[in-house]
């Protein structure tokens, strides 16, 4: 769906972006992470012809990107806003037919949603008199109405209280199923666990890593497994620093280059083993940990 | 285009239906008829109620005489300086003139004693018919009648023709055409202005609410910004419009209504005040001098500075506006743009109006940054073709200028936020290709 190669950007002498490489596929939900700073927006920026790279390319479907994939893009940015004398159904006709609707798709489809979502009722009403989730609501169809095969959703959920983050989160998947490839730039780790198919995470222009989830979080499996003896028939070795809980020894072991198995061997010499399970890391752990040691270079 | 076209269109609308467009558009118009409706209403009014002012004269000179009017009338007695006094504290007399022996030679010391300050009218009467009784009287002491003075005196009026390379005659007049250029330059600098100013709020609010964000991603920032500097131009013809028809109307249907009001006599008067200088065809003249306008000329120079004007400086306000995040900082970037409008402006009144041809005249009204104002000036004194069409190619070059640079300011201002640009930052987002 959306494949960006060899992106360099700079303002300056900051560099935002470098040889930034991305494949996104068709339907998935892509996280695009990194701490603040790192790129991120620049990235999308490109994405959404905001910006032009210094270099490197962005492909969509194969082909290089051009103006008329603007009404196949839809986004949401970080920092969003709404014309706040105007009414939501005006302001909702303007952002759908700069898109490219016509007036007469624009006012099915947006009388549509408004139905969908129970906001039929504010119509009329001007956006400095909604709740801020009323108008992030707003913002969300306005963003969706012409159906774009791709979304750019930078952090989606900040300002919505959590009813309406479900719902919206729902939207997310449903639009997923439609078939709908959705890019997520987030840092809330839970929300890409749950969401997310495929990540990639950018740190000082860098891309420092990317794939499936499952792909990520094995990479980064520190190999070390929580394992818990009941009742044990030899003394536990004292710099396993083993709690005692009625009976029951609860301590972590790396493998130190043996296999799985071998140790589960080993460790069955010490009596009942009731647990031995590998300590899989969150996405939230590796976030951390990855920006730590990029810092640290 | 099209989607210039459609932020146009909303950037007008929201104006347009705002109840305080309606309502600048609908009172200012009003305001000029009104306060010659009230100034004519006041005058007639205090006439109506006036009862006459006795005003006593000592004359010591035994020489002078004042035409009492209908409103002063004029006693003359020996009364002494404390029994005239007692009359006007008492109310009996309006006031006291009192006028010392003297040498005719070196008039002093009329004093005039009143219980209230009095009017600017009164005092020029006093002092004009003073004047001129003491002046007769120094003529006939030299030996001069007054009477051959006054034969002798002669009304010139010039009746000034500008003959065109095409051998026309027109008739001029400059009085006419000074108030022509005056209003015209005076309407563009106001417009300029007013509507610039609106251009940049539209901007810093688009800026600083984050909508442009969600707008870049639809269309070319460029488009943005000149769909926003048109539609507000439509928004100031709309509203140029509807003044005109307006005042026009008002002022047509006051003058109408008060003229017929107005008590014969004092009709006469005024416009004996207005026609003084000017013999029995004055006013057959001044109708002659507006049939040699070229209206057609200068209405379509009228738009065509106007929009010019405004669309040069609409985009210097554009990239302003997009510089900064609070009108507050525009501050820093106004000068650039406000030391031009001040230059022409003032050059309206101190060169173009008093001499429409000379060198200073004419390089304002050439200078792009400057002729929208300095030319409407000239136009109808005048102008060679040769003039006013290099100085409309270059407003529209001067144009095409300033918005190629707003642009390349406005495409990177637009999504900085939270940095206070200067000068050289500017000229860095200008340099910069993307």
């Amino acid at each position: 769906m959306l494949e960006t190669q060899k992106l360099n950007k700079s303002y300056g002498s900051n560099r935002a972006l470098t040889d930034v490489d991305l494949k996104v596929s068709k339907g998935v939900i892509f996280g695009l992470l990194g701490p603040n700073g790192a790129g991120k927006s620049t990235l999308i920026r490109i994405i959404n012809q905001i910006i032009d790279a210094d270099s490197g390319q962005v492909l969509i479907d194969g082909k290089p990107l051009a103006p008329y994939h603007i009404s196949q893009i839809g986004y949401l940015p970080e920092e969003r806003g709404l014309y706040k004398k105007m009414k939501v159904w005006d302001q909702m006709i303007y952002f759908a037919r700069l898109k490219g609707l016509s007036q007469h798709d624009a006012k099915t489809r947006i009388k549509n949603w408004l139905d969908k979502m129970e906001m039929s009722t504010w119509r009329e009403k001007k956006i400095e008199d909604l709740s801020k989730g009323m108008a992030q609501k707003v913002q969300f169809i306005s963003t969706i109405i012409h159906n774009p095969p791709l979304l750019i959703l930078d952090e989606p959920f900040s300002g919505f209280d959590p009813v309406n983050a479900e719902i919206i989160k729902d939207q997310i998947l449903e639009l997923k199923k439609q078939g709908t490839t959705v890019i997520l730039s987030t840092h809330r780790m839970e929300s890409v666990e749950l969401l997310c198919d495929q990540v990639a995470m950018i740190n000082k222009s860098h891309k420092i890593l990317d794939g499936t989830i499952r792909q990520v979080k094995n990479s980064f499996r520190p190999e070390v497994f929580h394992v818990t003896v009941e009742n044990p028939v030899k003394e536990i070795p004292a710099e396993w620093t083993a709690k005692e809980d009625e009976g029951a020894y609860h301590f972590t072991l790396p493998l130190s280059g043996k296999r799985p198995n071998e140790l589960l061997e080993e460790l069955m010499n010490y009596g009942q083993i009731s647990r031995f399970q590998e300590v899989i890391p969150s996405m939230e752990e590796i976030f951390i940990h990855q920006v730590k040691s990029t810092h640290d270079e | 285009m099209n989607k210039i076209w459609l932020v146009m269109q909303r950037e007008y609308l929201a104006r347009v239906k705002k109840k305080s467009f309606l309502l600048a558009t609908l009172l200012t118009p009003l305001i000029f008829p009104a306060i010659m409706a009230i100034f004519v209403w006041i005058a007639v009014e205090e006439k109506d109620n006036q009862s006459l002012r006795i005003i006593e004269v000592v004359d010591e000179n035994k020489l002078f005489f004042l035409e009492s009017s209908d409103q002063y009338a004029f006693s003359f007695s020996d009364r002494s300086d404390e029994e005239a006094k007692e009359l006007v504290k008492n109310g009996d007399r309006y006031g006291f003139l009192h006028i010392p022996n003297f040498d005719l030679e070196d008039p002093k010391g009329i004093t005039f004693f009143g219980e209230e300050n009095p009017n600017m009218n009164l005092m020029s009467y006093l002092e004009s018919s003073l004047k001129k009784k003491i002046e007769d009287q120094r003529l006939y002491e030299s030996g001069i009648d007054p009477q051959l003075i006054s034969d002798i005196r002669t009304n010139v009026d010039i009746k000034s023709i500008t003959v065109n390379e095409q051998g026309e005659e027109k008739v001029s007049n400059a009085t006419v055409n000074y108030a022509i250029g005056f209003v015209a330059g005076i309407l563009i600098y106001m417009f300029i202005f007013i509507y610039g100013n609106q251009i940049m709020q539209g901007v810093i609010e688009e800026k600083s609410s984050r909508i442009v964000e969600i707008l870049v991603s639809s269309l070319k920032p460029f488009q943005l910004m000149m769909g926003k500097i048109v539609g507000i131009a439509g928004v100031g013809l709309t509203q140029l419009l509807i003044w005109i028809v307006l005042i026009g109307g008002l002022t047509t249907i006051v003058t109408g209504y008060l003229g017929m009001k107005m008590p014969q006599q004092q009709a006469m008067e005024m416009a004996q005040v207005g026609m003084e200088q000017i013999p029995d065809s004055g006013v057959s003249e001044i109708l002659q001098v507006i049939n040699g306008i070229d209206f057609v000329t200068l209405v379509l120079c009228f738009v065509f500075y106007f929009l010019g004007g405004y669309l040069l400086y609409g985009a210097l306000f554009a990239g302003i506006g997009s510089a900064v995040d609070a009108p507050s900082d525009a501050q820093q970037f106004m000068l650039p743009v406000t030391i031009p409008l001040i230059v022409s402006y003032m050059g309206l009144f101190v060169f173009v109006l008093q001499d429409p041809n000379s060198t200073a005249s004419f390089w304002l009204s050439i200078v792009p940054l400057t002729s929208p104002i300095a030319m409407m000036g000239r136009v109808s004194f005048g102008v060679p073709f040769w003039e006013l069409a290099l100085s409309m190619v270059l407003l529209i070059l001067g144009f095409l200028g300033t918005t190629w640079l707003a642009g390349k300011i406005y495409r990177i201002g637009i999504l900085m936020h939270g940095t206070k640009p200067s000068y050289k930052t500017l000229w860095k987002w200008i340099k910069t290709n993307n």
